[in-house]
Parts: C-alpha cells; sequence; structure tokens
C-alpha cells in the first residue's frame, strides 16, 4: 500500500483521460490504487460513472488548481 | 555522430528521410552516419485496411519497398533487433550484428493482441491486419442479414477507425440494398460515443440518423464465439451475427522483452520525445505512452519534431522545438463524406461538417502518404 501510479492525462483531448485509466486499469494488479490527473471538466463525471457501472472504488476526487485528481483502486 | 533508428514504419521512415535531407553536408563529409533496421522489407499504409475491408482498396495497393522510399545516403537493415543495449548505446538484430550508435530513435510501433480478450481470436473478425481485413470483406459480401456488433478494446490505434468504420458499414449495407435487414450495434469502452467529447457530439446525431444503435461503457471481456455473444466488464451482453472488433494493442513484444517498456508502451517524455532516463534516447509513435493517438499522423509529427532537433543539435548544440501534441486525422462519415480531427496538447478539436470535398481529399491523400514518408509533404 502508500504506492499509487499516476496517470498523467492533462492536456490531452485523444484518447481522452478516461481512456487512459482504462488502459491502465486493465494493467493494474487488484487492490492497486491509481491516481488520474486531467484537465477534462467531464472527468469529473465520466470517471466515477465507470468506476461505479464496472464495480471497482471511487477513493477520492478533487480539484486542485486547473487539475482534477481523481484516485480509484482497482477491486476485480 | 552514428544515428540509429529502429522501425521503418511512418515515424521511422520519415525521421530517417527528413535526416537525411537536412544533414545531407555531414553525411557526404563522413560526420554523420543514418542508419534504419527495421524488421521487414515492406512498408505498409496502415489506414489503407479500411478500405480493404470493404472493397475499395486491395491488399497490393497498401504496400511499397521500404528500400524505395528511402534517400539513398541512409544504410537501410532488414533484420529484426532482439536485443537493446542502452547502458552500452548498441542494439543487437537476430543475424547478431551489434549496431552501435550515439543516438538512437526507437519507432517500434504496436501489435494487437486478440488473444487477451478470451474467445475474441476466434469469434471476431477485424480489419487491422491484411489477413483480416481481406476476411472480412468476404464476410461482409456474403452477409444476408443479422446483427452486427462492434466493439471497441482499449488501447487501440486511431482511436477514430471504430466511428468510420460503422459508417462505412451503414453505407455498404444501403449499397447492397440490405441495410433494412441489418441491425447495427456499437458498443464503445467510454460513456459517449467517442472518447474526445467534440467527436462524439458530432457523431451521436449522425448515429441517430443512420439508425446505428450504440451502448456506451462497454468494455469487452469476452466473446463466445459459439453462441455469438460478446460480454462486457460491465455486466451487459449483446447477441450477434457478425461480430467486428478493434483488438487491443499492445507495444513489440522485443520492447517489452527488453524492459523498455511499461505495460507495451516505452515511457517517453511528452514534449522533448527522449525516453525517461536516456537522454540519447528518442520515442516515437505508437512505441510511446504518450497520451494522445497512436496514430500515423502523431508519428508523422513527432518525428519531424525528432528530426528538427536532431539537426539542430549537431549543427548548432541546441534543439530548437518541443513537440506539442498535433495530431490531425480524416474522419470518412461513410462512403462519400469526410470531415476531419485537429489538435494538440491544448487545443480541441473542432469538427467541421463532413463533405464530399473532405472525403476526396482524403481518397488523394491514400495516395500522397508515399510523398509523405520520402519526407516530401
Amino acid at each position: 500500500m502508500g504506492q499509487c501510479k499516476v496517470i498523467d492525462a492533462r492536456n490531452t483531448f485523444c484518447p481522452g483521460p478516461l481512456m487512459e485509466l482504462i488502459t491502465y486499469m486493465k494493467q493494474a494488479k487488484v487492490g492497486e490504487t491509481l491516481e488520474l490527473l486531467s484537465t477534462d471538466q467531464g472527468s469529473a463525471t465520466d470517471v466515477p460513472e465507470w468506476i461505479k457501472k464496472v464495480g471497482h472504488e471511487m477513493i477520492s476526487s478533487e480539484k486542485v488548481g486547473e487539475v482534477w485528481h481523481i484516485k480509484v483502486r482497482k477491486a476485480k | 555522430m552514428r544515428i540509429l533508428i529502429v522501425g521503418g514504419g511512418t515515424g521511422g521512415t520519415i525521421v530517417a528521410n527528413n535526416l537525411a535531407r537536412r544533414l545531407a553536408g555531414e553525411v557526404r563529409a563522413g560526420k554523420v552516419r543514418l542508419t534504419l533496421i527495421s524488421d521487414t522489407d515492406r512498408h505498409m499504409y496502415q489506414p489503407g485496411l479500411l478500405y480493404v475491408a470493404f472493397g475499395q482498396m486491395t491488399p497490393d495497393q497498401l504496400y511499397r519497398d521500404e528500400a524505395s522510399l528511402l534517400d539513398p545516403s541512409i544504410d537501410f537493415h532488414v533484420d529484426p533487433v532482439t536485443d537493446f543495449h542502452l547502458g552500452r548505446n548498441q542494439v543487437r538484430t537476430r543475424s547478431g550484428k551489434t549496431h552501435e550508435y550515439d543516438l538512437l530513435v526507437i519507432a517500434t510501433g504496436a501489435r494487437i493482441v486478440p488473444e487477451e480478450v478470451p474467445g475474441m481470436s476466434e469469434g471476431a473478425e477485424t480489419f487491422y491486419t491484411e489477413e483480416g481485413a481481406v476476411r472480412l470483406h468476404k464476410r461482409l459480401m456474403e452477409f444476408k442479414g443479422g446483427t452486427v456488433a462492434m466493439v471497441v478494446s482499449i488501447p487501440h490505434k486511431c482511436p477514430v477507425a471504430p466511428v468510420e468504420a460503422i459508417f462505412m458499414l451503414h453505407d455498404f449495407f444501403k449499397a447492397r440494398g440490405i441495410r433494412d435487414k441489418v441491425k447495427l450495434q456499437y458498443k464503445y469502452p467510454v460513456n459517449h460515443v467517442h472518447a474526445t467529447a467534440n467527436v462524439a457530439r458530432w457523431a451521436k446525431p449522425e448515429f441517430d440518423k443512420a439508425g446505428i444503435e450504440y451502448e456506451t461503457l462497454f468494455n469487452v471481456k469476452e466473446v463466445d464465439p459459439v453462441n455469438k455473444v460478446v460480454y462486457s466488464e460491465e455486466g451487459t451482453e449483446c447477441k450477434y451475427d457478425l461480430l467486428i472488433a478493434i483488438p487491443p494493442h499492445r507495444g513489440m513484444e522485443m520492447v517489452e522483452r527488453n524492459d523498455l517498456a511499461q505495460g507495451g508502451w516505452i515511457p517517453t517524455d511528452r514534449f522533448k520525445l527522449t525516453m525517461t532516463g536516456h537522454d540519447n534516447v528518442y520515442v516515437i509513435g505508437d512505441a510511446t505512452n504518450i497520451p494522445v493517438s497512436k496514430t500515423g499522423s502523431a508519428a508523422h509529427f513527432e518525428a519531424e519534431v525528432v528530426a528538427e532537433n536532431i539537426a539542430s543539435m549537431i549543427k548548432t548544440g541546441t534543439p530548437v522545438r518541443e513537440y506539442d501534441g498535433r495530431v490531425y486525422c480524416f474522419i470518412e462519415a461513410g462512403y462519400d463524406r469526410a470531415t476531419y480531427n485537429a489538435f494538440d496538447y491544448v487545443n480541441l478539436p473542432e469538427l467541421k461538417p463532413p463533405s464530399k470535398a473532405i472525403h476526396w481529399f482524403k481518397v488523394a491523400y491514400n495516395k500522397m502518404y508515399w510523398t509523405t514518408v520520402r519526407g516530401l509533404l
């Protein structure tokens, strides 16, 4: 625990921050925590919606300056 | 100065030709040596695969001899790289040769790995390989009616290809007079019909107009080829008669085997395009972990930046610019209309309404590509 992989998807549009997150979630081990950095306003709603639907765990979501920091844990 | 380029696709070929032009004097004087190593003597125009799937191009039109595309001053070897020794500035090839370098450019691309999804290889068609595109075309010509489902895996090359393909499927079945007998189902991994918000905003009403059904938040988990059902990670399923899959991609096996990559993608500075921890190693195109599209377009713009910077460093001791994330992609909106998607790290794509003019420009570009890789366009 304590280790958290950061996915820096700031200022990117295609394939987009959620796509990046899903890519790295596929590679992660169950229980691992990933932090997504995104400047896309949509990430604040898109990421929790996907996390809920697929059944992973949302840890936190906060905006620091212009950047969303979204932490999720792979649950399955 | 020995500059070694590994990979003879779009990115590697453009870097090599661009350097040959910029450093012609230095190469002639024997101060610079340019070497390109590829695992094949042929160069494929990969975007043409989509047209092969719809019978609009034949496979032979996708290829040129790599040697014919390269400036004669480039020392070209067809000899797959097996080992990278970055600490010693060396790579080894299958023939047993060792190539030493001062600067290395890695442009090894990506590969499809449908085998990572249970049942995908057996149950789905794909247009991401020559064999796959030819087979899909046959299946489409034989198709009499039913459900055609398209599923999209992550990550994948060319994020607009699924949108183009579904619009072309609509026009293909319309042209065959059986569109009313075909249900088109589009399944996409994120909450919109495309990952880029502006592309999704444009595509959704076009889907509705064309009667294309869609489900978002559908990440492919498994294909059951016997019962013809595809299942999502999110717990939904779809029955199909013909399944077209955009398969998941990974970086090249040899790059992974040499521990250069994390999850298949080489850690790369998104502005300088140098490999993390190695200032004399550049990485471009699909091989990088940069969060931009895996496309020839990104590789093209990255290759130009790397070549300009290397040439400038040799001539003046300083690089000239950084990669700004620029990508330009055509988006076919059917058989005779297209739009385009142009963006960089800070500027969002703004899509124009599709037009015949843009479609014909894309058709022309399919032939002009060969001038792009020669470094002329």
